[in-house]
């Protein structure tokens, strides 16, 4: 049987999408491929599968990405999708323990490629709403017409800031660690 | 030139695993029964370690067999010297160790 299902995340939320895509797994929903929004699950053993999911620094095509895949494909992991950077591994458990990164180290690394995504996208943002409001102080009149859009953007940039916070918050966490362990 | 560093445990285990031609998935497999199960690799970190290697010259890729797609390391001179100077450092920090706690523990 085969299950769509539309759910959004936030990219610094990738823990509790993890955390779903294995609880579905945990009931026999194995995720088989991704699109915006949209995940395609079709039933299978519970619990017989343990997904990842990662930002890569570059697209999946790179010849960078295509090595770093292959090379977790030879270790038993599946590559099932990808959605711009965003990758999705899973493993069979029974071939063993899942993860992709064991040392800080490379959490840390994680951390700060998503920070830096929230951070390229923070000026295109504040372009467009400072195009608009440039609009509607020379435009009499087209304020009512342009106001659902600016209150979209600004929804959108609150949402970049709480991701900025949040990511920063995590990251501060992991470097102070770092300082103990490895 | 020597490099007054501390390797991360897993560079430690990754670079004696491969005192013998092995491929990724072996790598942690061996590093995993030597450490008794304790040491698992992420694949990720494994990967991040072992480019770095390359870069470094510790270790080398070998060509490739004809009838495997999976690529096989090998440690150099380079990343030998790096783990004889490492099992100096290891014994000077359980030498004080020991000498401080007693040898509890042990």
């Amino acid at each position: 049987m085969r299950l769509t299902a539309r759910r959004l995340f936030f990219v610094w939320d990738f823990e509790k999408e993890e955390r779903w895509l294995n609880e579905m797994a945990s009931k026999g929903m194995n995720l088989q491929g991704v699109s915006i929004c949209s995940y395609v699950f079709e039933e299978g053993t519970p619990g017989e599968y343990q997904y990842h999911v990662e930002w890569l620094k570059y697209r999946p095509s790179h010849p960078e990405s295509v090595a770093y895949i292959r090379f977790l494909e030879e270790t038993g992991v599946e590559h099932i999708g990808s959605l711009m950077n965003w990758v999705y591994f899973r493993k069979k458990r029974a071939d063993g323990a899942f993860d992709l990164s064991s040392d800080l180290d490379a959490r840390i690394d994680h951390f700060k490629r998503i920070s830096w995504l929230l951070w390229v996208l923070l000026p295109c943002v504040l372009i467009f709403i400072a195009s608009q409001i440039y609009q509607c102080l020379t435009h009499k009149g087209v304020l009512p017409a342009l106001m659902p859009l600016i209150v979209l953007d600004i929804l959108i940039l609150a949402c970049i800031t709480m991701g900025l916070v949040k990511t920063r918050l995590t990251y501060r966490r992991l470097k102070k660690e770092r300082l103990l362990r490895e | 030139m020597s490099e007054n560093i501390a390797l991360t445990e897993a560079v430690y285990y990754i670079l004696l695993s491969l005192y013998e031609p092995m491929h990724g998935y072996g790598i942690m497999q061996k590093v995993e029964q030597m450490s008794k199960e304790r040491v698992r690799l992420a694949a990720g970190t494994l990967y991040g370690a072992i480019s770095t290697l390359l870069e470094k010259g510790w270790i080398r890729a070998l060509p490739g067999e004809s009838n495997s797609r999976k690529k096989e390391y090998l440690i150099t001179e380079k990343g030998k010297e790096a783990v004889e100077r490492e099992v100096i450092r290891l014994r000077e920090l359980v030498e004080n160790g020991e000498r401080i706690t007693g040898g509890k523990g042990i």
